[in-house]
């Protein structure tokens, strides 16, 4: 399979990979696996708690070039969005930015998934309520409807 | 010098040797005759070209020259094999045996001929690749015509005990068919010692041409025949019509005959490679060999690298290194290989391992050069495994906790 260059050059050169403290209010981590898939993605994010921005976010990711290339993007797009803007995350967004094949699209609902349980780990952490309702819908998401799709 | 890309994928196919391009030039322009052409000098040409190139594949595998049925290829000769017995043996049975790790031109000739009505029994393999033989003998019933098992698996090279199981067909009265396609050329197969009857392979394989191979079909203790599979003009005795494709079966032959003679020296300096590149590699954590180490072709390797997904890996250097992988992501269920479950492994390790197929123009220069390109990737995607993390950091990796939304 021929990737697009830019997911080349995320495999090449990955942006944020590392590890921050999971124990600090300050992080909220997103661990993401499903029985379904191979794939198991992991987010951090290192919020100010004034304003709720993310002045930090990491990456560690298992699976293949475009798994590894579409969760790096991502921490780069989150880098400077207050939760509330990172949570409107749309994974088609991830699609398009790499131009991923249709196989590899349930590779972006695993990381949007990450960015939102991240989010929500830092919301617990802080004593604020969960993200709204659509994201409660959301841990219904079927995957294997979304590959109909396809 | 390094020249690159290196290619370490010689169980998909070899190179041709550039003697058997030689050799199959001739067959195309100059001597171009039909072999089946009775009444003048180019057919009477073309015919002993293909009778000598029949000598060659025979001896090869220790057969007869009248014994070797000329196909397209393994995939065709596994078809006419199986499809043919199926037919000719009707009134004896329906019951066929093969293995769970077969390449897919027999399982997939197994299912089709299930639709027709026969009985399949797939066996199972243990975490060596090897089938029970005791499984196998308990298989055989009164209906059972014919016991088809691989010589070696092209994704780990473990080399079946192919007597063992012949000698139980035997036994039965059953017929023994065997795909040698990894095997023949590489390591010493003889139809006649290892008790087969039937034997597919291709020229290709064993640094020929695409597009040409061979069935064994034994002659004597027992006559063997299958019904044909192609109609037409009656070739090779009945059982495969169709203008014999006389370069590629001169080309078939003369790779047969190199494999005979380099065949001793090939294996072991292959071995020694093979060996080398195993043992540099083992020295990453959480590695491990796939299927047997001891019954296995010297030129082949198949290892899982825990933690880091196969394809992820080959991104890392397939530009300059060619080599397969058990994981296929190409579609979004993750499907890894059949051959590496059947072995018992899980998910995980399947998705993590690769295939190394040394063969005839691997030099030790391309096995330094894999040994680093490789270990490099594994650390570098293992850097950025979570799963490496956790392990790492000592956690219980059967009850990690998921995030839930």
């Amino acid at each position: 399979m021929a990737y697009a260059e830019r997911v080349l050059d995320y495999y090449d050169n990955p942006r944020n990979v590392g590890t921050l403290d999971k124990s600090s209010s300050r992080v909220g981590t997103g661990l993401i696996h499903v029985p379904e898939y191979l794939e198991v993605v992991r987010i951090q994010i290192e919020v100010s708690p004034a304003r709720h921005v993310i002045m930090d976010a990491r990456f560690k990711t298992f699976g293949c070039g475009a798994a590894i290339a579409a969760t790096s993007i991502t921490t780069e797009w989150l880098k400077g969005k207050t939760i509330e803007e990172a949570a409107e995350l749309d994974h088609m967004e991830i699609v398009e930015a790499l131009n991923l094949p249709p196989a590899k699209i349930h590779i972006t609902i695993l990381v949007e998934d990450a960015v939102k349980a991240a989010i929500n780990d830092y919301r617990h952490k802080n004593g604020m309520e969960p993200l709204k309702a659509e994201a409660e819908e959301e841990s219904e998401r079927d995957y294997e409807l979304e590959e109909e799709h396809n | 010098m390094l020249k690159l890309p290196i290619y370490l994928d010689n169980n998909a196919t070899t190179p041709c040797d550039p003697r058997v391009v030689e050799a199959m030039l001739p067959y195309f322009s100059e001597t171009f005759g039909n072999a089946a052409s009775r009444n003048h000098s180019f057919g009477w040409a073309a015919e002993a070209a293909v009778d000598l190139a029949r000598e060659q594949v025979a001896a090869l595998i220790g057969a007869d020259p009248k014994e070797i049925i000329f196909t397209s290829g393994a995939t065709e000769a596994d078809n006419l094999a199986l499809k043919g017995v199926f037919e000719m043996y009707a009134d004896k049975g329906n019951h066929i045996i093969t293995t769970e790790i077969e390449h897919k031109a027999i399982l997939d000739t197994c299912k089709h001929l299930e639709k027709q009505g026969a009985e399949i029994t797939y066996l199972k393999v243990n975490n060596e690749g090897l089938p029970d033989l005791k499984e196998l003998e308990a298989a055989i019933t009164a209906k059972t015509i014919l016991v088809s098992i691989m010589y070696a698996n092209n994704e780990i090279g473990v080399i079946s005990p192919i007597k063992e199981i012949s000698a139980i067909a035997k036994r039965h009265g059953v017929l023994m068919m065997s795909d040698i396609s990894q095997a023949a050329g590489k390591v010493p197969v003889d139809v006649n010692r290892d008790g087969i009857d039937l034997a597919a392979f291709s020229a290709h394989k064993l640094y020929g041409p695409k597009g040409v191979g061979a069935l064994y079909v034994r002659r004597k203790s027992p006559r063997v025949k299958v019904t044909a599979q192609m109609d037409g003009g009656g070739h090779e005795r009945g059982m495969r019509s169709g203008t014999l494709n006389v370069p590629g079966i001169v080309a078939f032959g003369k790779a047969c005959e190199l494999c005979q003679q380099e065949m001793e020296t090939e294996g072991k300096r292959l071995a020694v490679l093979r060996d080398k590149l195993e043992n540099a590699l083992l020295q990453l954590e959480q590695t491990f060999v796939n299927g047997s180490k001891t019954n296995r072709l010297p030129h082949a390797s198949n290892i899982s690298f825990r933690y880091v997904e196969g394809e992820a890996l080959m991104m890392g250097f397939n530009k300059n290194l060619a080599l397969s992988s058990g994981s296929a992501c190409t579609s979004a269920s993750p499907e890894p290989s059949y051959v590496l479950k059947g072995l018992g492994l899980g998910d995980d390790l399947a998705h993590s391992s690769i295939r190394f197929g040394l063969g005839r123009f691997t030099t030790e220069e391309e096995i330094d050069y894999a040994i680093q390109a490789v270990t490099e990737t594994v650390n570098k995607l293992r850097e950025i495994s979570p799963l490496w993390e956790m392990f790492k950091e000592g956690a219980d990796m059967n009850t990690i906790e998921w995030s839930r939304l």
